[in-house]
């Protein structure tokens, strides 16, 4: 990890030697801050490779990896929306409701593959711009519109529908998400992980283009943006939109992972959100990088393999993940309470009113 | 700062370690853990003083149902939605009647076994209306929330003009209540799939139930599987009754066998949840054997293990027609327990003869076969033209609706 990829809010890093270098980046690491998620990361990596050393191997790797991607492009796809100051609540529907799609259009035919998939990425666009202009122009908090839009999505596709998916995938559709390019050492190397670095490489790219460094000032204090010229309106809807778009890939691979089942989907926004989070994300806008955040999204599907590892019983995983989040993110929290260059004031009291 | 930094560390630590030690809990028992709200059998009869060994295991019931498997059902086995396990008839003189109306409040159409069930009963109902036994056929469905049912059924009684009302109860205990109500307006009253603690519905109908469902492929893994061999369990939710019975008669099976049970996985019935859990359990160690609760979702258990180049497990699915087919494509070695589906054209029928007094049982138990490997091919190609979410045994190819009504859900 570089430290020139953190993104611009954070503030310049302090000017060290080259030979402190390396004990800065433990320190940054371990230290609290941002870079809190990745010591989770390692620490519960290394448990899993201590609970069962099997898990190292690369094929395993590999299919832990096929597993994540999806949670990860959402937590990417979250990520935009979060650092403008916004929330994206319908991420969850949309993937229940494009797998549905899928497989009630395709309905088993290869040919229809290509239509289908251009088909629920217009679908994820358009619910994107609703979210998004509804957000922005008619002043609806976006908590309360893309609540509206999980439960619309929902609603729709359960009245469509009858009230269970209907149809099937295609062999075709179910390529990304569970095939890949057979190797020796690796045994697959998913197309999932591919769709996931070329995922990652967008993101980076737009969070360091001006759009990115925009929609993080939209986040930290939308008023100032708006007086220095920043078309908020626009920013955050493409937000929205980006976050859409992410959903619907999600649900590409999701189908593709595993099929069509009613349960597609539910409660991802959640598991979103929390990786974000957790990543080192404010709540609120104006703060986070997003590839801290596709790293809170791995971690949890690393905790959720390490809770498998240790066989531990279900009943109790959500209670245990819970106490890790909430730990982390107040560990991580420590670095942030102290003073920093950029005035903090200002935007909480921004952050309730977009 | 740094202590409380310290402290975190510790806190999320700690709740790993004391999470793990609970792991050695033992789940060859009724699980102690399943102290979801309490609810009684319905076909107990409410005796109390019955061996229940867990929350969810009454021993009565579960000795009944595993025999009511091996008993011959009355009538013609053609139609099997009007055969009968030892039917005890009950006289309807008193319900006979000219008027037609039909009333149903049904709990949900949520899931695909239920989905499939109700367009069999619409198409059983259009038969009936153009034979002129059903006049109108009301319907109200409660979207799985206890307190609209609470509320369609008494609106059916506060309309005043059902001349019969059929309730599919979302919740055992919750809705016993506004079923002795609905009995109490004098209207004939049909219950079916899951029940209620009252007997005042004139039937209650159903397949023989959950425990003889979970035994079914409880047996056949014990039966297809060398002693020692490794079975992950695959459930859905906690606390739902009919899963926990089903649950509940398989710990009973592998209690006694030489089989190891790889604890239980609850799943949501998600696919990517059950495939992320397959997953897992394989990279942890070997997995011989696979037994859920229900067929949602078997066919991502399977292709876990294509995925990660295994060898197929010893499988228990369900009717559902994806899991069908990936078994005959697959020649793996699976069965396929059976919650008929055929029931939702039982309470229909069972209302005209009502209303011409003839005789039904009180309790209505329907037959419930699973598909074996021999029989397999036979329903596969009777569906053959059916979609992957549907199941198998939804006994409707007599009517006239039939393929198409099935087909464009």
């Amino acid at each position: 990890m570089t430290v020139t990829t953190r993104q611009p809010a954070q503030g310049p890093a302090p000017q060290r030697s080259a030979g402190s270098r390396a004990g800065e980046l433990l320190a940054r690491v371990f230290g609290g801050g941002s870079g809190t998620v990745f010591a989770l990361l390692i620490v519960v990596f290394a448990a899993i490779f201590i609970v069962n050393p099997g898990f190292a191997e690369p094929p395993s790797l590999m299919a832990f990896l096929k597993q994540a991607a999806p949670l990860m492009i959402l937590a990417i796809g979250q990520y935009f929306v979060i650092v403008s100051g916004e929330f994206d609540l319908s991420v969850g529907s949309l993937v229940g409701a494009q797998v549905v799609i899928a497989a009630a259009l395709i309905d088993g035919e290869e040919g229809r593959t290509v239509p289908v998939i251009l088909l629920m990425l217009g679908f994820g666009i358009l619910v994107g711009l609703v979210n998004g202009l509804i957000t922005t122009l008619l002043k609806v908090q976006s908590f309360i519109t893309t609540l509206g839009m999980m439960l619309v999505l929902y609603g729709a596709i359960r009245l469509w529908t009858g009230g269970a998916p209907t149809g099937a995938l295609s062999e075709a559709f179910r390529q990304p998400g569970r095939g890949g390019i057979d190797m020796s050492v690796v045994r697959q190397l998913p197309w999932a992980l591919m769709i996931l670095i070329g995922i990652v490489i967008i993101a980076v790219a737009v969070m360091r283009s001006s759009y990115g460094r925009t929609l993080i000032a939209t986040g930290d204090n939308d008023r100032a943006a708006g007086f220095s010229g920043v078309r908020v309106w626009r920013v955050r809807t493409l937000a929205f939109v980006m976050s859409s778009v992410a959903a619907t890939v999600a649900a590409i691979l999701i189908g593709g992972y595993a099929g069509v089942t009613a349960q597609v989907g539910q409660g991802l926004e959640f598991t979103a959100i929390t990786a974000v989070v957790l990543g080192g994300a404010a709540l609120g806008g104006g703060r986070g990088w997003v590839v801290a955040a596709m790293a809170g999204a791995l971690t949890l599907e690393a905790l959720f393999v390490l809770f498998n590892q240790l066989s531990m019983p279900s009943t109790i995983r959500p209670a245990v993940q819970g106490v890790i989040i909430i730990a982390a993110v107040a560990y991580a929290a420590r670095e942030r309470a102290r003073p920093r260059h950029h005035q903090e004031v200002p935007s909480q009291q921004q952050s309730n009113e977009a | 700062m740094r202590t409380t930094r310290a402290l975190l560390a510790a806190a999320a630590a700690a709740a790993l370690m004391l999470a793990a030690c609970t792991t050695d809990e033992p789940s060859d028992t009724a699980a102690p853990d399943e102290t979801a709200a309490a609810s009684e059998d319905p076909g107990a009869g409410g005796e109390d003083e019955e061996t229940t060994d867990g929350e969810f295991f009454v021993r009565a019931d579960y000795d009944r149902q595993l025999a009511q498997r091996d008993i011959a059902p009355e009538g013609d086995p053609a139609t099997p939605w009007l055969q009968a396990i030892e039917p005890e008839y009950v006289d309807t003189a008193q319900y006979a009647q000219d008027g037609n109306t039909l009333c149903f409040s049904n709990a949900s159409v949520s899931n695909p076994w239920r989905v499939t069930g109700w367009i069999t009963m619409q198409q059983q109902v259009e038969v009936l209306q153009q034979q002129g036994l059903i006049g109108e056929f009301r319907v109200s469905d409660a979207a799985d929330d206890d307190n609209k049912q609470i509320s369609d059924i008494q609106a059916f009684i506060d309309a005043g003009d059902c001349n019969a009302i059929i309730i599919s109860p979302s919740t055992t205990a919750t809705l016993t209540p506004a079923v002795e109500a609905a009995c109490a307006s004098g209207v004939p009253v049909i219950v079916f799939d899951r029940g209620v603690n009252s007997d005042c519905m004139v039937t209650f109908i159903h397949p023989i139930g959950g425990y003889a469902y979970g035994a079914d492929g409880a047996e056949f893994l014990v039966e297809n599987l060398e002693p020692g061999s490794t079975v992950l369990p695959l459930r859905i939710l906690p606390g739902v009754d009919v899963l926990e019975n089903r649950w509940a008669a398989a710990q009973e099976i592998f209690a006694d066998s030489e089989l190891e049970i790889l604890g239980d996985e609850f799943t949501g019935g998600d696919g990517a949840e059950i495939k992320n859990l397959v997953t897992q359990a394989l990279q942890r160690g070997e997995v011989d054997g696979i037994w859920m609760d229900a067929g949602d979702g078997a066919v991502a258990a399977v292709e876990a293990f294509e995925d990660t180049g295994n060898d197929y497990p010893v499988m228990v699915g369900e009717d559902e027609l994806s899991f069908l087919r990936k078994w005959q494509e697959t020649g793996m070695t699976a069965v396929a327990p059976v919650y008929s589906n055929f029931q939702w054209r039982t309470p229909i029928l069972a209302a005209t003869m009502i209303w011409a007094g003839e005789q039904v049982p009180v309790e209505w138990v329907l037959p419930q076969d699973e598909i074996t490997e021999d029989d397999r091919d036979e329903f596969l190609d009777r569906n053959a033209d059916m979609p992957s979410l549907h199941y198998a045994k939804f006994g409707g190819e007599d009517l006239p609706g039939f393929p198409a009504a099935w087909q464009d859900r």
